[in-house]
């Protein structure tokens, strides 16, 4: 049975529909309300709070530290510069993903690395003679991610850091009132927003300062079925859903590259040998067998399919994360890939989903035939191939000028 | 200054802007002329009071089509729509009122408090609504055919309008019927019980128009609130991000970034027409600029009776244009607030207040409210339908203050006292607005910083909305479809040949729809006149 994070006594009394989920051994609400799409809004127009305390999370300190971490990930850990937090993935020596997640360089000879796995064990087997220590922080640390435009209003009403000049993919130390804590710009949403690392003894004071602050600022509870909406417009690929852990994976099908989930840009090849490299070298040189897109679900065609079944259009409230067919542009009867996970967008008003597809069918603008089941009936709608990424506000990585806050 | 521009818009409401983007964005040469510095026309967000942002006019956004936020890419350019939670109809002496909630269960046992048996013909109703609002769809996505002509493209589309209505069923023909041809409240009558139920249903009939929910005729606008669930938005009704102004503003950057060019402060005098035909605009300045096509975004009035002139027109068209009902019959009061309104101290939290608030608390007040304005009389105790965004959009006011809005009707154009006298009234009626609120808000004149009264004579002269009709003309159905604005002129065109209409004043007309500049930019093309 799951456990209980120590934000627990705070999100039971919020979570009016009773509706938990097991994420990482701990209850985490998947909506706190009926109606949950106000969960999701929260992150685009004011400010949704999101106890993400089951993520895993290890101290790595040593003076060997960033050698260790630049041997394990693909990407440079080494070109960090301190307070800076960069996000990755790791591989198997075949270049295939094992997990995604968060490094931040907290001080000299200390990370931080969250992961949605667990991932001690795989680690550890590679720190021999290095002076490294991993710490599993998961149980002593608490984490609450605060997304969304307001976010950075609330977070200044209650510590003293300079959050006007906290940078995207930055972190900071903060002191609030009787309580310290960790500032990430970080998140899971695409947009303006932060994730707050603190001790367990101190989780109550943090949370309660965030909704005292919050109050003026429409701060919202929010659960993962509304971070499922946001993650997908933002195109952020998530663990166990779009892909696979190779330690997992059963069969080579089930394992994917970095370049394949779209996370080339995470890579840096050219450097001292790492976890992985020879592979990706290889995979960069021969080209990918797959790729990760986006795709825009034609809606007319939708809005058709259900005229013909004399029904209004219909998707579902929220997002799905079941494997859906893709089909060849001209020959329907051919599979080119599957989708992930996807939604109906509330804010671009398009039906979008995530995409593994043969690379040759991945350039943006290529035409698709995608599967849908209208009253019980299986039918193909056309789907324009895009980028996996559909929202992306300038807010995410906006600085708020000095000058300004007069 | 010789430049001769494909199009020249007049207006710069967001029809004008949606237009202006579409023919942009198929490679016109566009600009769009506003004469107030700011955009959007009663689609607009101004700082009124230092610190607090108000939807000035039109203030929630509910019909705007979904094709238009993809097509135009809108959602890139800013558009951002926050979804209403509930709708609260508070009660005097204390009773909890009555919120319907986007959860079902929890309206059905809201409305069981007034009548068990309404609150399960609810979702009945709802359904029925559902499926003649797919056959209203179906007419306002397309341009309205013209009854009167027999050319086969006019009597195919005539030919697939009569085929939805086939398409209906028996049951559901005859229920349309219905819906075009009673009152609001009659047809409400068929369904439920509760005046306290019916009251805040029934003035979906009435905005905008000078009837009352006794009125034959005002049940057709009821569809209009079960529109926005086919678009897959969940919630039919929303809030713009920044204010109303932020839909304008979203379609303004569309239209740039396709190329458009958007000025401000230009006041427009008159289309010039040359052998009837229109070939630019004449600016109040006497400068000239030349276009081939000119698109009126105004309403109907203006368009016929100042932009191109009686002199222009045959008498005719001249005294169908001055029957064109306009009829302003509301007013808007905001308020700047230094805490909350609360509307119900006997209910949890601030939730139901993240809605509408409506002042209805039965259908006979809101008959009684038409009775003082058939008279030439504002009401003393008028229907107000009240939001308080900031509540859900922290960024219209300073931190814990907040911004209110209240949409009042009846406040006729034509008052006893003349319609120019409404300046000198306008306290009065800001005061009579503050009373209402009063029974329900007792310490509410506390909380009151600063006032706005925005009466139908300065939606005339301000945002010229002739009369001060919010939908540049009554959404009756007499007004509607291809009598809309007037017969034989129904599909954007104007007996001027090279002028075009796009504002609310055309089909489908009415709300922050974004359909008038769409169709009409999509007619234009088809019709390659540029």
């Amino acid at each position: 049975m799951p456990i209980q994070t120590p934000f627990h006594q705070r999100t039971s009394e919020h979570n009016k529909n009773l509706d938990w989920k097991d994420w990482g051994g701990y209850f985490a609400s998947n909506s706190y309300n009926v109606v949950n799409d106000f969960e999701y809004y929260a992150f685009r127009h004011s400010a949704g709070l999101i106890d993400v305390t089951p993520l895993f999370k290890y101290k790595v300190t040593g003076k060997d530290a960033t050698l260790f971490l630049s041997r394990l990930i693909v990407k440079d850990i080494s070109k960090l510069k301190l307070n800076q937090a960069t996000y990755c993935c790791w591989c198997d020596d075949r270049g295939m993903v094992i997990d995604d997640g968060t490094v931040m360089y907290f001080a000299e000879n200390e990370y931080f690395v969250t992961a949605a796995d667990p991932s001690y064990s795989w680690f550890s087997r590679f720190i021999k003679k290095l002076d490294v220590k991993i710490e599993d922080v998961t149980d002593t640390i608490c984490a609450l991610a605060l997304q969304g435009p307001t976010s950075r209003d609330i977070l200044k009403n209650v510590c003293d850091a300079d959050i006007d000049s906290l940078k995207f993919f930055w972190t900071t130390s903060a002191k609030g009132d009787g309580f310290e804590f960790k500032i990430s710009r970080t998140g899971y949403t695409g947009d303006l927003g932060y994730e707050l690392w603190v001790k367990n003894a101190d989780a109550i004071k943090l949370f309660d300062a965030l909704w005292h602050a919050g109050q003026n600022y429409n701060i919202r509870m929010s659960g993962i079925a509304a971070l499922d909406i946001a993650r997908i417009e933002a195109g952020l690929v998530m663990n166990g859903v779009d892909y696979h852990s190779s330690l997992h994976a059963l069969i080579p099908e089930q394992m994917s590259t970095p370049y394949e989930l779209g996370l080339g840009w995470a890579v840096n090849l050219d450097r001292d040998p790492f976890m992985g490299q020879k592979a990706l070298k290889a995979e960069k040189k021969n080209g990918s067998k797959w790729a990760t897109v986006g795709i825009d679900i034609d809606w007319p065609d939708l809005e058709e399919l259900y005229k013909k079944h004399g029904l209004p259009p219909h998707t579902d409230a929220g997002a799905w994360r079941t494997s859906i067919p893709v089909y060849h542009p001209q020959n329907k009867t051919k599979q080119i890939g599957y989708a992930t996970s996807g939604t109906w967008s509330p804010l671009l008003k398009k039906n979008i989903a995530l995409v593994t597809i043969q690379k040759e069918y991945a350039k943006p603008g290529t035409e698709v035939n995608f599967e849908v089941t209208v009253e019980h009936h299986r039918e193909k709608v056309r789907a324009i191939v895009g980028k996996p990424q559909f929202f992306n506000p300038k807010r995410k990585r906006s600085i708020v000028k000095k000058e300004n806050n007069e | 200054m010789s430049k001769k521009y494909d199009a020249i818009i007049i207006g710069g409401g967001h029809n004008g802007l949606i237009n202006a983007a579409y023919l942009a964005k198929a490679g016109k040469d566009v600009l769009v002329l506003e004469k107030r510095h700011v955009l959007g026309g009663a689609a607009v967000s101004e700082e009124v009071f230092p610190g607090y942002t108000f939807s000035v006019c039109s203030y929630v956004v509910s019909l705007f089509r979904p094709h238009i936020i993809r097509e135009l890419n809108l959602a890139k350019h800013g558009y951002d729509i926050i979804p209403m939670d509930a709708s609260f109809q508070p009660l005097p002496d204390g009773d909890m009122g009555l919120c319907r909630w986007g959860d079902a269960s929890r309206t059905r046992r809201e409305i069981a408090r007034f009548s068990k048996k309404d609150s399960e013909v609810y979702g009945e109703f709802s359904k029925v609504m559902t499926h003649m609002a797919k056959m209203a769809k179906e007419i306002i996505d397309h341009p309205a055919p013209d009854v009167a002509s027999i050319n086969p493209k006019e009597l195919s589309s005539l030919l697939r309008m009569g085929k939805v209505f086939k398409n209906m069923g028996p049951e559901l023909l005859q229920m349309n019927t219905k819906l075009l041809t009673m009152s609001s409240a009659d047809f409400l009558d068929l369904w439920f019980e509760s005046e306290v139920l019916k009251g805040p249903m029934s003035v979906s009939g009435i905005i905008g128009t000078f009837l009352g929910v006794r009125s034959p005729g005002t049940a057709y606008v009821l569809l209009h609130h079960y529109m926005g669930e086919l678009d897959g938005a969940f919630r039919s009704w929303g809030f713009s991000k920044g204010g109303t102004g932020g839909v304008s503003i979203a379609c303004a950057n569309a239209a740039k970034s396709f190329g458009a060019e958007i000025r401000t402060n230009v006041n427009v005098s008159h289309v010039k027409i040359k052998n009837g035909k229109a070939t630019g605009v004449v600016l109040a300045n006497g400068d000239e600029i030349d276009s081939k096509i000119v698109i009126s975004n105004l309403d109907p009035n203006r368009t016929y009776l100042k932009m191109i002139g009686e002199n222009n027109l045959e008498s005719n068209i001249t005294k169908e244009i001055k029957r064109f009902k306009l009829r302003g019959s509301s007013g808007k009061v905001n308020f700047a607030l230094n805490g909350v309104p609360n509307f119900c101290k006997k209910r949890d939290g601030l939730e139901f207040m993240k809605g509408d608030i409506a002042i209805v608390p039965n259908v006979d007040y809101v008959e009684r409210a038409y009775d003082q304005a058939k008279y030439g009389e504002f009401s003393e105790r008028p229907y107000i339908n009240i939001v308080v965004p900031s509540l859900t959009d922290p960024t219209l006011a300073p931190p814990g203050k907040h911004v209110m809005s209240c949409f009042v009707q009846y406040a006729p154009f034509n008052i006893k006292e003349g319609a120019e006298n409404w300046p000198k009234l306008a306290d009065k009626f800001g005061d009579a607005v503050q009373e209402t609120i009063k029974e329900y808000v007792p310490d509410f004149d506390s909380l009151v910083e600063h006032r706005q009264v925005v009466t139908p004579w300065d939606l005339q002269e301000t945002f010229g909305l002739t009369e001060g009709n919010i939908f540049q003309g009554e959404l009756t159905l007499e007004q509607l479809l291809f009598q809309r604005p007037i017969s034989g002129y129904a599909k954007y065109k104007t007996p001027i040949r090279g002028l075009w209409m796009s504002g609310s004043g055309t089909h489908p007309g009415g709300g922050i729809m974004g359909s008038g500049g769409e169709l009409s930019a999509k007619s234009i093309l088809k019709d390659k006149a540029i």
